[in-house]
């Protein structure tokens, strides 16, 4: 492929941003240039920003799609702060997008989309093609829809049918920009539309039109390269959050030798993951699409009960509406996990961003004291791990485990190192053998103080269990008050033992001094991008990231006590801060929120610790 | 109708389903003779007692689980459909009884019951209807008649009720019931009928809450009039009543009614005759709504249709995945698609 006539630049990393209206199709471009990344070696990360409306009004700023990815030669932990290059379809996605940007980012695009009545829609008075406002950016001027149409003019295609791959011509001209080939993209036509050759046909020329046409007008000075990443050796794909708690459920499920049952109700944004379980039945995974949440988890404990591995997914208002039977899984002591992928709250807030908010929620939103282990996931590929160590845990330990994922985690995605299921750690359920003369719903094991699991169908150990108090070994029901408090104590206890059977907290950096950073759940990857950097320019910051927040890890209040300030970052008003502080009163806390449905920038984070270390 | 095979060398008996809980009902109370009847059917239905499991949300009658000496759970208010629903996906091979109320089932777990009626799961659920609430103390539910005064409604109840029969035809249910408390041979016999009827039965039980709504259901259970009050049907027979077994039912136009065999020449032959297994529901809508004074209520087996549970229809598909799909096992899984090595 001739691309040779241009300087090539090496960059490090580069952020791509597709954008445009939400039938153009920028959710397939980006995931196609994802997979050129891919194969060129690079470590990346994406985000898709897709508005909450499915067809929102065509060409308005409500109605804009978008897909960024960040990809590098050195690992690269979240989907970048701001984009350097833009794909922007029409007025409007170019308008959604200019904050999203560098100020010296290169701009493609599609000048015939720059109609007046485009504009108006996206709210220009003036063209800001032609008035100036993207001085210091590079605008690429591509007449995308004319020349796709031209493309494809001797296929003999309605006009509608012959604009529709459009994405694909400014896919070419990014890949063009970036050194990539684009043999793979057609072997993904053929397989994709196997039945529509036209449609193979027309992808394919527009997509080389495109390439060419970058070619042609030299419209970059030079084109760009990243090298491959330093990954460590493997096997490699890419996975969202959603897809990997899926699969981590699935992993869960053969490895304890329990069939998967899911008992949920669609909400976004965790559907993906009903979806996703709904499509293994030949694993035994039953996804149960319940009337409603509670049905959803009362589904669950009522498969959990029978002896299946029970999971039930939601998001914030979801678990608002389980709260009842997360008291029930409590009481009646048996291994459920609830996911909730949190979005922005409270109420229905904003669906489709994510958020932070549900923490107290998932500690503490129940009824009478009802304490549950509480694991958040860290990124989009650990969220497999997560899942698979709520499960374990659950079944294990006997208790519902909450496992908290949101909005970012589930719809991004990064570079999945595929483990082989057998490596993953053993799951032991402590089933009960028939006939075992020794069987009490209540008895504890001596180490968890878990009850232990006896299943309908088994002869010999028939009980009953429920939401009413149960005296303590027999369960049988009983409003004894001393046996109440002890069984609260022993609830609690059960949990809090968890602290055993967790990796203890890594600190990055020096393990003590003036500042340390602290985060949980889906942060993980923009504060540590923030740490690197900051160390990397000789700054004296340490990070610690929690990803067991119910139980603690046993070193959490050695590692907070070796430093003179910590601040906790969260996408939230404080909620992880005051559990902190009520836990371990004694440090000196600092708070670094944000509430606006986004993540933080590493930017801002950065700006927000310089501006501590230089006090 | 379709009856699970029995296996005589089992040889079970009421014992063997008693708890040793107290029963804590009140004295009187219609759901004592509930359990008996429910005591009769366990052991005569060939299934080995480690295979059952009775489930409920919470009222009176939600206590039922811990008075029997089976496989368990006493959930949450309203919820029990989706409990059961859970356990029967999970282990189709189980005996799964479902005791609520007409607050539990009608009101707080109204959506659930039309939903587990209209998915079809083969799970017997027995609802106890005594048109009140009992174990709050004496509020109005949904089954209580416009009108009547109750804690809550002391100026008398503002909203009509809920018919529950006719809830399951709305659903699309395949199989209803209606049975009184006070008739423990009745019961025994139509449990039983429920419990070899493949997928969602639904029995109510007219029971009577003798501390907060006595009598409630007299006219169709006392000793006076009930004769002339009960319609027990019977698949091939025709809908005759009355204590002088004079009295049937008809269609005419589009409506049911009352004629008195031998006036305006009437025979047995003009008398409607039960078939609880047709498809269309019409008929059987129409003997869920009669209730006295104009019409007896109707009793026993009123729709028994044979048609594929929701379980069986999962696990089918499970099985036949399982023999076509190329993944078998969550390793291929997790290479599908584009991967690539890293050397």
């Amino acid at each position: 492929m001739a691309n040779k006539k241009n300087k090539v630049i090496e960059l490090q990393n580069a952020v791509v941003r597709f954008a445009g209206d939400s039938g153009d199709g920028m959710q397939l471009t980006g995931n196609l240039f994802l997979d050129s990344t891919a194969i060129v070696g690079n470590d990346f990360a994406t985000f898709p920003d897709y508005p909450a409306e499915i067809r929102a009004p065509q060409g308005t700023i409500s109605g804009v799609s978008g897909f960024q990815i960040n990809f590098g030669d050195k690992n690269i932990h979240t989907s970048g702060d701001l984009a350097n290059v833009l794909v922007a379809m029409n007025p409007a996605s170019l308008k959604a997008n200019m904050n999203w940007i560098t100020n010296d980012a290169i701009i493609i695009v599609d000048t015939d989309a720059f109609t007046e009545k485009n504009l108006e829609k996206a709210g220009y008075e003036t063209n800001p093609l032609m008035d100036g406002s993207l001085s210091g950016h590079l605008v690429v001027d591509a007449p995308i829809t004319s020349m796709t149409r031209d493309a494809v003019k001797d296929l003999q295609l309605d006009n509608k049918s012959a604009q529709k791959s459009k994405n694909m011509f400014a896919l070419g001209m990014v890949l063009y920009m970036f050194n990539r080939t684009y043999d793979n993209t057609i072997k993904f036509f053929e397989q994709k539309f196997k039945t529509k050759p036209l449609v193979i046909e027309a992808n394919k020329r527009v997509l080389i039109a495109g390439y060419n046409f970058a070619d042609t007008i030299e419209a970059f000075a030079s084109t760009f390269k990243v090298e491959p990443a330093p990954l460590q050796k493997g096997l490699y794909r890419n996975v969202t959050g959603n897809l990997a708690t899926a699969w981590g459920f699935l992993a869960a499920s053969e490895r304890s030798g329990l069939n998967l049952f899911l008992g949920s109700y669609p909400i976004t944004p965790a559907s993906e993951i009903l979806q996703e379980i709904a499509k293994h039945k030949q694993f035994s995974a039953i996804a149960f699409q319940a009337e409603d949440e509670i049905a959803g988890i009362v589904s669950t404990i009522g498969a959990s009960f029978a002896g299946a591995m029970a999971i039930t997914t939601t998001s914030g208002p979801g678990l608002s509406l389980k709260s009842e039977a997360i008291g029930l899984a409590v009481m009646t002591e048996l291994p459920i996990v609830i996911v909730d992928v949190q979005r922005g709250g409270p109420s229905t807030g904003l669906p489709t961003k994510s958020e932070q908010s549900d923490l107290m929620q998932a500690l503490y939103g129940r009824n009478g004291e009802a304490p549950v282990i509480v694991l958040a996931a860290n990124s989009a590929a650990d969220c497999f791990y997560a899942a698979y160590e709520a499960s374990k845990l659950a079944i294990e330990h006997m208790t519902p485990v909450i496992l908290l994922t949101d909005g970012s985690l589930a719809n991004g995605s990064e570079v999945f190192l595929i483990p082989e299921v057998a490596s993953l750690p053993e799951i032991t359920p402590p089933v009960v053998e028939a006939n075992d003369p020794d069987y009490k719903p209540y008895k504890r094991d001596k180490k968890t103080l878990a009850r232990r699991w006896a299943i309908p169908g088994t002869e010999g150990l028939r009980h009953r269990i429920g939401g009413l108090e149960k005296e303590d070994v027999t369960g049988e029901v009983t409003y004894d008050p001393l046996n109440h408090e002890k069984m609260v104590k022993l609830r609690q206890e059960k949990v809090e033992r968890v602290a055993d059977y967790i990796p203890k907290l890594t600190v990055t950096g020096e393990d003590e001094g003036d500042l340390l950073i602290v985060g949980w759940g889906g942060t993980y990857g923009v504060l540590l991008t923030a740490i690197e950097e900051l160390r990397e320019e000789g700054k004296k910051v340490s990070l610690v990231h929690f990803k067991h927040i119910m139980p603690l890890p046993k070193n959490t209040e050695k590692v907070l006590s070796k430093f003179k300030r910590i601040l906790v970052c969260e996408n939230n008003m404080g909620q992880f801060i005051n559990y902190l502080k009520m836990n371990f009163p004694k440090q000196n806390y600092l708070q670094y929120n944000k509430v606006q449905g986004l993540p933080f920038k590493v930017a801002e984070l950065k700006e927000k610790i310089n501006s501590l270390l230089n006090e | 109708m379709e009856k699970v095979i029995k296996t005589p060398e089992l040889k079970l008996t009421k014992k063997d389903f008693e708890s040793d809980a107290m029963v804590k009902w009140c004295p009187g109370c219609g759901d004592h003779a509930i359990l008996k009847a429910v005591e009769n059917v366990f052991p005569v239905l060939g299934i080995p007692k480690e295979k059952f499991v009775v489930v409920s949300g919470i009222g009176c009658s939600s206590r039922f689980p811990y008075y029997m000496n089976t496989y368990g759970v006493h959930g949450i208010h309203g919820r029990a459909a989706a409990l059961a629903t859970g356990i029967k996906l999970t282990n189709p091979d189980l005996s799964v009884w479902m005791i609520s109320g007409d607050g539990d089932s009608m009101a707080i777990g109204g959506n659930h019951f039309i939903h587990v009626v209209r998915r079809n799961p083969d799970i017997n659920l027995l609802m106890f209807n005594n048109k009140i609430y009992g174990l709050t103390k004496g509020q109005f539910s949904p089954t209580t008649p416009k009108g009547a005064k109750t804690k809550t409604s002391p100026q008398g109840t503002f909203e009509a009720p809920f018919n529950p029969g006719e809830l399951v035809m709305g659903a699309h249910g395949k199989f209803f019931a209606r049975v009184v408390d006070t008739n423990i041979k009745m019961m025994t016999q139509v449990f039983e009928e429920a419990a070899g009827h493949k997928g969602t039965s639904v029995v109510e039980i007219l029971a009577n809450c003798v501390i907060f709504n006595n009598k409630i259901h007299a006219l169709i259970t006392s000793r006076e009039t009930k004769e002339e009050n009960q319609l027990f049907l019977e698949a091939g027979k025709p809908m005759i009543f009355g204590k002088e077994r004079d009295k049937g039912i008809v269609l005419r136009g589009t409506k049911l009614e009352v004629v008195k065999i031998g006036e305006n020449g009437i025979t047995e032959k003009d008398i409607l005759v039960h078939d609880p297994t047709t498809e269309d529901s019409g008929i059987h809508t129409m003997l869920a709504s009669m209730m006295p004074p104009e019409f007896p209520a109707a009793l026993g087996v009123i729709r028994s249709v044979k048609s594929e549970t929701f379980e069986k229809a999962i696990w089918n598909t499970v099985e036949r995945e399982k023999k076509e799909s190329k993944l078998k096992s969550v390793d291929d899984l997790l290479r599908t698609g584009n991967t690539w090595i890293k050397e």
